[in-house]
């Protein structure tokens, strides 16, 4: 398909190129990093007090106290997508709310409210996982390759 | 201290993120990716450890803490029952995490309806 | 009759009328510097539909239909139903077409859609082949957001150089000479329509489509000028359709290095001017109902109130497809161009 491609149309492609780097703007990069150093930063205290809260009043084990902390956070996440709020925090801290497991929470509810209308099954059931599918997809194969490689250390 | 700590880290973790997104123009479903990936990577090289000791939440609640979770899981399920808890640990252990995402995200879609925005 | 003009511009000899036109738009365009320009503004982006595919096709029919209502002419009056959209297979059209019952012409150019359907109108009206066509357009916010880009609730920024698509629509009643409705005082007269090439500077960047399009701007409007022997100063405006801030720069680079004198303060971009920097929408505008909003609001009220009597209108498209895009191809751009002029008297 790229033989339609002179030499000539190469050139132009290398130097447009130069040219759209010089006019494209870009956001500034230290406000921008200290937007998202201070939000994930505030998501994360916010787990360390439902962790907390999990440990002392509800006496939770160390596994206990992880998944309930997870699962207080990804609710958190899912509520603020669904009353609308997620995506303009989402405005202002960037990765500070894609980071936290609020925003894979996010990204899993949005899907699933944006696809409603195409029905509970082909609709929310399919699109569910259209952006947080490739992070389980890559985390829990990593995870079985991780194992597969302490089982033969084990044997030894 | 520990809030302070989990702040510092977690708020160093996300600020990175950040840094990718603007310079590598890398979209959010990658850089997600390559968090989940780099800690169970991190896990497994018993690097990630500490830092969710020292930083607790910090560490735990950016994604890189999911894929910690995910190698530890798995790691501790080949510990108990061999060959087989390769398979079964690493779900086992964020079995809470993904189960509330899908209820909750199923919830949302029935209960509230997507707004444009202004 | 139509005749060919120079290597690729078709000269419209009988100057088809701009005899009527329409507008819609969205709140937030509504709050734009243009916002008094519009025809009509949704109150309900939603327009009480089910979904926002059949909602933007909805306003797409409304405006069709004021449109017409404005010269006292029903959809049977029209010959031909000239439309296009950004949904998948331009779905908003055909589901406005589905209710007007005119027979109908599904055109495609992204957001050069608004021009490509004045081309093809001006030239089948100009033949005879049609009596009157509407030439209609939209573009939605809700339903380009689903397609191309990511769910509504998603939080995350958009790029500096990030377009906002527009939720408007547009409508233009194109009438042959001998068919302009009685006592209606058309707009404006269509002399020229130069029909753009697909134009691909190798950008790979969705999140940039001023830099997708820009080459393919400056391609159709040196080529116009060449072949009707024009220069830049014989237009009272260029407006191109949403090009956006990053866009005009670009274009304008593009035209000096080609050595088209063009004097910018004579360009002007529909999607750079329809929102205000407070509404922070970074580069500006975009969608097809963009260009086609202004230029049935703005652009054509202006002519009508005779404060413009030559322009050329150039609508510029970014063929974005998703699948492409992740299969790692470049997006192609394409710009189309009509020469609309008022008749002295």
């Amino acid at each position: 398909m790229n033989s339609w491609k002179t030499k000539r149309q190469l050139d132009i492609e290398r130097r447009y190129q130069t040219l759209v780097e010089r006019f494209t703007p870009n956001h500034s990069l230290a406000m921008n990093i200290a937007r998202a150093f201070l939000w994930g930063g505030a998501i994360c205290t916010l787990g360390q007090c439902v962790s907390e809260i999990g440990k002392v009043y509800l006496g939770l084990d160390q596994a206990g106290t992880s998944a309930f902390t997870a699962i207080v956070m990804v609710f958190l996440g899912a509520f603020l997508t669904g009353i609308g709020q997620y995506d303009r925090i989402g405005k202002h801290a960037g990765a500070g709310s894609i980071v936290p497991i609020t925003g894979f929470a996010n990204s899993i509810v949005s899907a699933a409210m944006e696809f409603r209308r195409e029905g509970l099954v082909l609709g929310i059931g399919a699109r569910m996982f259209i952006i947080a599918g490739p992070v389980l997809v890559y985390g829990v194969g990593a995870s079985v390759i991780v194992g597969l490689a302490a089982y033969v250390v084990s044997l030894f | 201290m520990m809030f302070v700590k989990a702040f510092v880290v977690g708020g160093l973790l996300c600020a990175i993120g950040e840094l990718l997104i603007l310079k590598t123009k890398l979209t959010p479903a990658r850089i997600l990716v390559g968090y989940v990936t780099g800690g169970v990577v991190l896990g497994a090289l018993g690097v990630y450890k500490p830092l969710v000791e020292w930083a607790g939440a910090g560490a735990t609640v950016p994604l890189t803490g999911f894929g910690y979770a995910l190698a530890k899981g798995a790691m501790d399920g080949v510990a108990e029952s061999g060959l087989l808890g390769a398979f079964t640990g690493g779900i086992t252990a964020t079995a809470g995490g993904v189960a509330a995402a899908i209820f909750f995200g199923y919830l949302c879609a029935v209960i509230f309806k997507p707004k444009t925005k202004t | 009759m139509s005749k060919r003009v120079g290597e690729g511009t078709v000269e419209l000899t009988s100057r088809p009328w701009a005899a009527a036109w329409s507008s819609t738009a969205g709140k937030k365009e509504h709050k734009g510097p243009l916002g008094g320009s519009f025809d009509f503004t949704l109150d309900d982006d939603l327009l009480g539909q089910k979904t926002w595919e059949l909602a933007e096709a909805a306003m797409l029919r409304d405006t069709a239909i004021r449109c017409l209502d404005k010269v006292g002419l029903k959809p049977e009056d029209a010959d031909v139903l000239l439309s296009g959209d950004l949904i998948n297979q331009i779905m908003a059209a055909h589901f406005c077409a589905r209710e007007l019952g005119i027979p109908m012409l599904g055109l495609y150019s992204a957001c050069s859609t608004m021009s490509e359907a004045l081309a093809v109108g001006g030239i089948l009206a100009d033949s005879g082949a049609v009596r009157r066509a509407v030439c209609a357009v939209s573009s939605h916010f809700s339903t380009a957001e689903r397609q191309y880009r990511t769910p509504l609730e998603q939080g995350g920024q958009r790029p500096a150089s990030a377009q906002w698509t527009v939720t408007g629509a547009g409508a233009t009643l194109v009438c042959g000479r001998d068919w302009l409705p009685e006592g209606v005082k058309p707009a404006a007269a269509l002399r020229y329509a130069t029909i753009g090439r697909v134009v691909d500077y190798a950008v790979r960047d969705m999140a940039n489509m001023g830099a997708v399009m820009a080459p393919a701007a400056a391609d159709t409007l040196a080529r116009h000028l060449l072949d009707v022997g024009r220069t830049a100063d014989d237009y009272d405006e260029i407006i191109t359709g949403d090009l956006g801030k990053v866009g005009r720069e670009l274009m304008l680079e593009l035209l000096k290095e080609k050595g088209v004198k063009v004097d910018p303060s004579r360009v002007w971009d529909c999607g750079a001017n329809i929102f205000s920097p407070e509404q922070d929408t970074h580069a500006g505008g975009s969608g097809c109902g963009c260009s086609a909003a202004v230029l049935n609001g703005y652009v054509l009220g202006r002519f009508a109130k005779g404060e413009v009597r030559r322009a050329a209108f150039m609508a510029t498209g970014a063929l974005l497809n998703a699948t492409s895009v992740l299969q790692g191809e470049t997006i192609p751009g394409v710009a189309h161009l009509v020469v609309l002029e008022r008749e002295r008297g």
